[in-house]
């Protein structure tokens, strides 16, 4: 346990460690716990926040009273006219884009990242190999919505500038307006995110891969199981923490996921996420209260996750 | 044994194959940004940035100019370039002299913003969060389990949670649009993950240092500045690299905070790609301006970056 590891001597002034603590805890309470709690307020008010949001309700519509913000959020860009309008609107709702996001992009950085870890162990060039991928870290989610914006982009019916266009009418197929098609421009976007992302998976992977004793491998490999055998039989089970750890970072950072889609498309074209439509509720349409009530079902998403990160910090704490 | 060898070697072919085409992948969008950043205007809208490179070639213009970064710099939005309009004499907006490096809606500018914003946002949380570390390591005092766990937590909490409350607060205390509003809420969202780091090397730092040094009479304060300060360098190394590039590449906070009052580069660009004015020869220039600084402190400096990135998460 962490007390016992303090030495005896050290045992100060009742104040001494708060004075260390104090500027780190007023900023944070400053800017983390006191919006937190003002912004569940304000979600149950308003668009300025001086009213209750049961106020906003119109005669002979749906309402929720207080919640009625939480209701805009949840439903107002569902259809529910029939089941078949429900499910359609959904998956072009920002809930449905986001399912898309976490499926998509999750497993693609994970996958794709894991599998270069491994192939990439093997060969000379690894560093090299390594820092290619994991250079987009480096580039703003904008400088890479530009950088991609550009490999979409559609000219005209006769000149295409954009790669991917070029091949396509190469290949003897009509250009393609990537970012308007809905529901591919979603995948597109995705697109952009697993290439910024994979390189922060891999890394993460390819340093757990390394610390498998090499003895492990080379037994497997005496018994006479394949590389995939080997791949999926012994590695994958002995750094599975680490990929627990990969994929719930993966997952919250996919949940704030904001820039690329404001950059790209500014959410238009139904490619909104919950991030993007709460910034477009809060500073476009000047709906605090609505905005508010988004942010707070972001955070009700992310809570799992919170749990689990101070749950595995709680269990790696005791084995110190 | 050879055919072992032999074999080994066509074994890896494959895994070599798939390699170089996940990395020409990886490369070509980039490739594609930087080569168009540096064609003529013209091209750019009539051919492929890849037609640049090919060697047979029917026009003997140059294929190649600086005037999109000029123009970029400058932030010229015109028809023509910034250098053309100068030698025309005819223009409004530019004095055409260096003062025009500095024009409020050029990357120039937007560069000085960008440094302004970021240093003191790297400065702060590192200093806070080896305050906090320190005292979360080496110190007993109540509820220090308690509050640390809290803190792993708030490490995921969305910056989108607090943006309205505490820009509410700005204009309250009329902070908004001021460089001092964006360096402590950098600072309050960098400190969890900051603190957490810091915790982990300081806390690994060895019992005997710090028993010995108590012993000669060192305060808490001296073996501060003099034991941990110096010893968890390799830790803050890390942690500026991060924060840095988080500060940087960031843009909703200065989207909120600064806006047009004090843009940075990721707001310009931003702000280019949503208005009509500014065409692919401005974008991929600005772009490729505003990744210039951390392209080069990420190559310089990826080993501290990854071993901070390693350290960082709350492993299984």
């Amino acid at each position: 346990m962490a007390s016992s590891r303090t030495p005896a001597i050290m045992k100060q002034g009742r104040l001494t460690p708060w004075l260390y603590l104090l500027p780190a805890l007023i900023v944070m309470s400053i800017y983390i716990l006191y919006p937190m709690i003002n912004t569940i307020g304000l979600s149950l008010k308003d668009a300025n926040s001086k009213g209750s949001a049961a106020t906003t309700c119109i005669e002979g519509q749906p309402c929720w009273g207080i919640l009625e913000n939480y209701r805009y959020a949840l439903m107002h860009e569902i259809n529910t006219t029939s089941a078949k309008t429900t499910w359609d609107s959904f998956w072009l709702s920002s809930y449905g884009n986001q399912i898309k996001w976490l499926l998509v992009m999750v497993s693609g950085t994970v996958g794709i990242g894991l599998l270069f870890a491994v192939l990439v162990d093997r060969i000379k060039q690894e560093a090299l190999a390594k820092s290619i991928i994991f250079m987009p870290m480096a580039i703003s989610f904008v400088g890479a919505g530009v950088i991609w914006k550009f490999v979409y982009a559609y000219g005209s019916s006769k000149i295409q500038i954009g790669f991917l266009n070029v091949i396509i009418t190469g290949l003897g197929g009509k250009p393609v307006t990537f970012l308007s098609e809905v529901p591919l421009n979603t995948f597109m976007l995705i697109i952009v995110g697993i290439w910024m992302w994979t390189g922060f998976c891999m890394t993460m992977l390819s340093s757990a891969i390394k610390a498998i004793p090499e003895e492990v491998i080379e037994a497997a490999r005496i018994d006479g199981a394949n590389e995939t055998k080997i791949f999926f039989n012994v590695m994958v089970p002995i750094i599975s923490p680490t990929i627990v750890v990969v994929l719930t970072t993966m997952v919250i950072n996919v949940l704030k996921l904001f820039d690329i889609v404001y950059v790209m498309t500014g959410g238009n074209f139904s490619t909104d996420v919950i991030a993007t439509r709460m910034y477009t509720e809060m500073y476009k349409n000047f709906q605090t209260g609505r905005g508010t009530a988004i942010a707070v079902i972001l955070i009700l998403i992310i809570l799992p996750f919170i749990y689990m990160n101070v749950k595995r910090f709680m269990a790696q704490e005791e084995m110190r | 044994m050879n055919r072992a060898v032999i074999n080994r070697k066509l074994n890896k072919v494959p895994t070599h194959v798939i390699i170089v085409i996940t990395l020409i992948m990886w490369l070509i969008p980039t490739i594609g940004l930087l080569v168009t950043s540096f064609r003529p205007l013209q091209d750019i809208n009539t051919t492929g940035w890849w037609t640049a490179l090919s060697s047979n070639r029917t026009s003997d213009k140059p294929r190649f100019t600086l005037s999109n970064y000029v123009d970029a710099i400058v932030g010229y939005r015109g028809t023509k370039s910034y250098t053309e309009e100068c030698a025309s004499g005819t223009s409004v907006t530019y004095k055409c002299d260096t003062s025009d490096i500095l024009n409020p809606r050029g990357m120039g500018r937007a560069f000085l913003n960008s440094l302004m914003v970021t240093v003191p946002s790297v400065i702060l949380p590192i200093l806070f969060a080896t305050f906090a570390a320190y005292a979360f390591s080496w110190m007993e005092f109540k509820g220090r389990m308690l509050i640390f766990a809290v803190l792993v937590g708030l490490q995921v909490v969305p910056l989108q949670m607090t943006l309205v409350p505490v820009l509410r607060m700005y204009v309250n205390l009329k902070m908004n649009g001021t460089f001092w509003g964006v360096w402590f809420f950098h600072t309050g969202f960098g400190l969890p993950y900051s603190i957490y780091l810091m915790r982990n090397y300081i806390g690994g730092l060895p019992k005997d240092l710090f028993e010995s040094a108590y012993l000669d009479g060192a305060s808490t304060w001296t073996a501060f500045t003099r034991l941990v300060i110096p010893l968890a360098t390799p830790a803050i190394a890390s942690l500026a690299i991060y924060q840095f590039l988080w500060v940087w590449n960031d843009l909703l906070v200065s989207l909120t905070f600064l806006g047009g009052t004090k843009p940075v580069m990721t707001y310009q660009i931003s702000n280019m790609v949503t208005s009509l004015g500014a065409g692919w020869h401005l974008l991929t220039a600005a772009a490729f301006l505003s990744m210039l600084l951390p392209m080069v402190v990420f190559f310089s400096l990826q080993k501290f970056f990854v071993r901070g990135m390693l350290a960082g998460a709350v492993k299984g």
